[in-house]
């Protein structure tokens, strides 16, 4: 039951990544040129509504479907992973123009290409395993 | 306004990612997609090896049936929700795309120059499309998350660790679109 209500959670957000044109490579690098309101409208508006959202789940302390207190786990503090690990995720962004969403939403699409940026995605993540406590964070 | 067959507009848009955030909130879990990268390393056995991918991936399995719909929607938004493929860039954008050897910019979703099955025959496109994805999955878990882990669900939570991942993936994706794509293209 559960796993099916996460399923339809999942073809709602693959439909709405198609369907908004924040998996094309076109809208990301229009985004990146400053040349259409789009991007910035949808994450504006995601974010301000997630904002209120958060804020009243906190406040008035809501609970879960399940009966659950619904917990906020704070970022680490920290700088350097932040800065170093997003100017590496932006230059993959701008350049393969998908990020870990959309790039599952465009192989359903039967965009047959963007297999090698998956599994390359996932290769990243396996050498930044590796690499993680040489890292500065 | 047409919603079945017509792309849709950014605030339907932003509000139906915000609508999945909450329902995600609501069931007590997070809104994170860079983390599925992670639990499939664990589960093509990463764990045995390297610290980092010992952890229990069946608490994880939620969000890689988030995944699939993921997958499941796409096929149905492309082929059952669409009658023109093409996104109407801004037409500076395309002007820009064309000088860059871009002809598809315009009409289609995406670069048919880096995701047409012919690029599978293209070293050059291979590479690029590698490195687009090595950069994805290691930049994210340096960063500890990528757009919906920080940019939406982070920054909803006001945490400033996620602005400065914003910010970096803003100067990072700057560096790419102005400085590098002039060499690479």
């Amino acid at each position: 039951m559960r796993t099916l209500f996460y399923l339809i959670i999942g073809i709602l957000f693959g439909i709405t990544m198609y369907k908004s044109e924040a998996a094309s490579w076109f809208r990301i690098y229009e985004m990146f040129r400053f040349e259409a309101f789009h991007m910035y409208g949808i994450i504006g508006t995601a974010l301000t509504m997630g904002v209120v959202s958060t804020f009243i789940i906190k406040r008035f302390n809501i609970k879960s479907f399940y009966g659950e207190t619904i917990k906020f786990i704070p970022k680490e503090k920290g700088f350097t992973r932040y800065i170093l690990g997003g100017i590496i995720f932006g230059l993959g962004w701008a350049l393969a123009g998908a990020c870990p969403g959309p790039m599952f939403t465009l192989l359903g699409a039967g965009f047959l290409p963007i297999s090698v940026v998956i599994i390359a995605a996932i290769l990243g993540t396996l050498i930044y395993g590796i690499l993680r406590e040489k890292l500065s964070h | 306004m047409n919603l079945i067959y017509e792309p849709w507009p950014w605030y339907i848009s932003g509000i139906a990612i915000a609508l999945i955030m909450l329902l995600l909130q609501l069931s007590g879990k997070k809104f994170g997609m860079s983390s599925n990268l992670r639990t499939l390393c664990t589960i093509c056995g990463a764990g045995k090896q390297v610290h980092f991918f010992k952890f229990d991936w069946k608490a994880q399995r939620w969000n890689l049936v988030v995944v699939l719909g993921a997958i499941i929607g796409g096929y149905i938004a492309a082929n059952f929700m669409t009658n023109e493929n093409a996104v109407l860039i801004n037409s500076n954008t395309i002007e820009h795309l064309k000088t860059l050897g871009f002809e598809s910019a315009g009409t289609a979703y995406l670069p048919l120059e880096l995701f047409e099955t012919r690029v599978f025959s293209s070293p050059k496109t291979l590479i690029i499309l590698f490195f687009g994805g090595l950069f994805v999955g290691f930049g994210a878990r340096y960063a500890g998350g990528c757009t919906s882990g920080h940019a939406i669900s982070g920054l909803s939570n006001l945490q400033l660790p996620s602005l400065i991942a914003v910010i970096g993936f803003f100067i990072g994706g700057l560096i790419m679109t102005h400085f590098l794509f002039p060499l690479i293209f």
